[in-house]
């Protein structure tokens, strides 16, 4: 067994499995249209991964900006002034810390809750009854957790990245002597508006993981109650390891094109 | 109208149907009729699309259902009632969103206009004023006969019925029983219904097809299946242990 077999393996994630995933979201991606006018099932989708994600993102945020604080702090010694304290936190926040890891968090939730949920909707036949409804399940069950997903994990990142930057600011005022002023103006020194773009970029394309991985794993759920959970720990596993590998491919990507131009 | 031509399928290697034929015309009821596990669920799947078999041919109306392409199976599937065995019905809408999906999803219908239908056809089920619970507030019962509303929500020309009516207390196996006769005789309803129950079978079928070792091994009318003197087939209609059916398979 070579190394990349192995790796593969303890993720659950063959070669085969890549174009599975591929065929599953080009066939969610053509249903679109029609699902856009299911603004009923969308809507319910939004509200579960953005608006049922806000207070675990918010927890999550406000610390890593501080931790983000302390960090820089520390690294910064007597060498680099604490003005500029705010531009580091800022980029780091806009263009790292804040998309991948709400995109984590998110994606250990809502991946989990939408694998368990189709998972168990194919073990007690849903899925079959919604096909012989003539419904098919790609449209009515992938398609608006795809959507949503894609639309609410930029718009979480926004909110975490701005939370994280108050966090790091709470943090440098109380414990590391720095003025409000000396801090924002050190974040609005350097913080491009390219930055925050290439931010969303990353949230837009983790929030199409995270919602793939739910359903790819969720619909081929085999078994009861135990392939339920196989499937729930396989989307977890699997979207945040790809989270970590797209936000490799995709920093190279921005940085060589986007940020040189 | 339904042709069934040596349909075979297999599971990890253990073939569960080894040849299948049989013919359904067009309104009539054929009752399948095989012990627990002989591949009655398995068929009745191959006749809507959801498994497709590793041989064989199934003619709907002279088209073979087994070689649509995705959009043309859902086109046909419009024509198609499917009651489950276990019901499957989906636990996150409530039984009138149940009963209603397909008319919301296929036709025009207001919502005011659905709603009616669809407590027309929880009626016919033997229920009522349950619109609003959920599937796992209902009983096992229930549950099938809100799943049997669904089937039939649309109006199907053909209904395909998985045990309607196990788990049901006897009168209730009986009104369902009426309900499937009054459908096929009223709407002239095709229909393939899969059960043990002998006495429903004897009911609503016009016609028995008895499955055993993966083939249609008897098919005709209740009164045949009373007089037949096939040993198989009078082991199975009396349900006795001592016969040529061995009592455990394979
Ligand atoms: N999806 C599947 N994967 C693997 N094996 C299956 C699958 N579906 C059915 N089988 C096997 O096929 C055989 C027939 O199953 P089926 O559900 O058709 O039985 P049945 O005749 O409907 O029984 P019952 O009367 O108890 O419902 C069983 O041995 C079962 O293990
Ligand atoms: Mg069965």
């Amino acid at each position: 067994m070579n190394a990349v077999e192995y790796v593969g393996r303890t993720v659950g994630f063959s070669l085969a499995e890549v174009g599975a995933v591929f065929l599953l979201l080009g066939s969610a991606v053509k249903t679109i249209p029609k699902a856009i006018r299911q603004k009923k099932l969308v809507a319910e989708q939004m509200l579960r991964i953005g608006i049922g994600s806000l207070p675990l993102v918010l927890v999550t945020s406000i610390f890593t900006g501080g931790v983000a604080a302390v960090q820089a702090a520390y690294q910064f010694q007597d060498y680099v002034p604490m003005r500029y304290l705010g531009t580091v936190i800022g980029k780091s926040v806009v263009i790292e810390l804040g998309p991948v890891l709400t995109a984590l968090v998110v994606g250990g939730r809502v991946g989990a809750s939408i694998a368990a949920e189709l998972g168990t909707m194919k073990v007690t036949e849903q899925i079959d009854a919604l096909e012989t409804l003539a419904i098919d399940p790609i449209r009515y069950l992938v398609a608006p957790r795809l959507l949503a997903g894609l639309v609410m994990l930029p718009i979480i990142t926004i909110f975490a990245d701005f939370i994280a930057i108050i966090g790091g600011f709470v943090v440098a005022l109380i414990g590391l002597d720095v003025s409000t002023h000396v801090y924002f103006t050190g974040l609005k020194l350097f913080l491009h508006p390219s930055d925050v773009l290439s931010g969303l970029v990353k949230a837009f394309f983790f929030g199409v993981i995270i919602a793939m991985m739910g359903c790819y794993h969720g619909l081929r759920t085999q078994g009861g109650a135990e392939g339920v959970g196989i499937a729930t720990t396989k989307a977890v596993v699997s979207s945040c390891l790809l989270i970590l590998i797209t936000d490799y491919i995709l920093a190279s990507l921005l940085f060589s094109t986007v940020f040189s131009g | 109208m339904i042709e069934v031509i040596d349909l075979k399928k297999s599971f990890a290697g253990t073939e569960v149907l080894k040849g299948v034929n049989l013919n359904v015309r067009k309104g009539e009821t054929v009752v399948v009729i095989g012990r627990s596990g002989c591949g009655k669920s398995v068929l009745l799947k191959h006749l809507i699309g959801l498994m497709k078999p590793d041989s064989g041919k199934i003619l709907i109306d002279g088209v073979d259902v087994t070689t649509l392409k995705s959009e043309e199976m859902y086109e046909f599937r419009k024509r198609f009632g499917m009651l489950f065995q276990g019901a499957a019905l989906f636990d996150s809408l409530t039984v009138w969103e149940n009963v209603g999906l397909a008319l919301l999803e296929h036709t025009d219908l207001s919502e005011e206009e659905i709603r009616k239908k669809v407590c027309q056809k929880l009626e016919q089920v033997g229920l009522d004023r349950l619109d609003d619970m959920k599937p796992s507030d209902l009983s096992g019962g229930m549950k099938k006969r809100v799943g049997l509303a669904r089937a039939i929500a649309m109006d199907p020309p053909v209904i395909l019925y998985d045990e309607p009516t196990t788990g049901l207390d006897p009168i209730m196996a009986d009104v369902i029983n009426e309900l499937i006769r009054r459908l096929q005789k009223q709407l002239e309803i095709t229909s393939v219904a899969v059960t043990h129950d002998m006495k429903s079978a004897y009911k609503i079928g016009d016609r028995l097809a008895m499955l055993y070792g993966g083939k249609i091994v008897f098919e005709g009318t209740p009164e045949e299946v009373m007089a037949s003197q096939d040993e198989v087939v009078r082991q199975f209609v009396e349900g006795r242990a001592e016969g040529p059916i061995p009592v455990y398979q394979e």
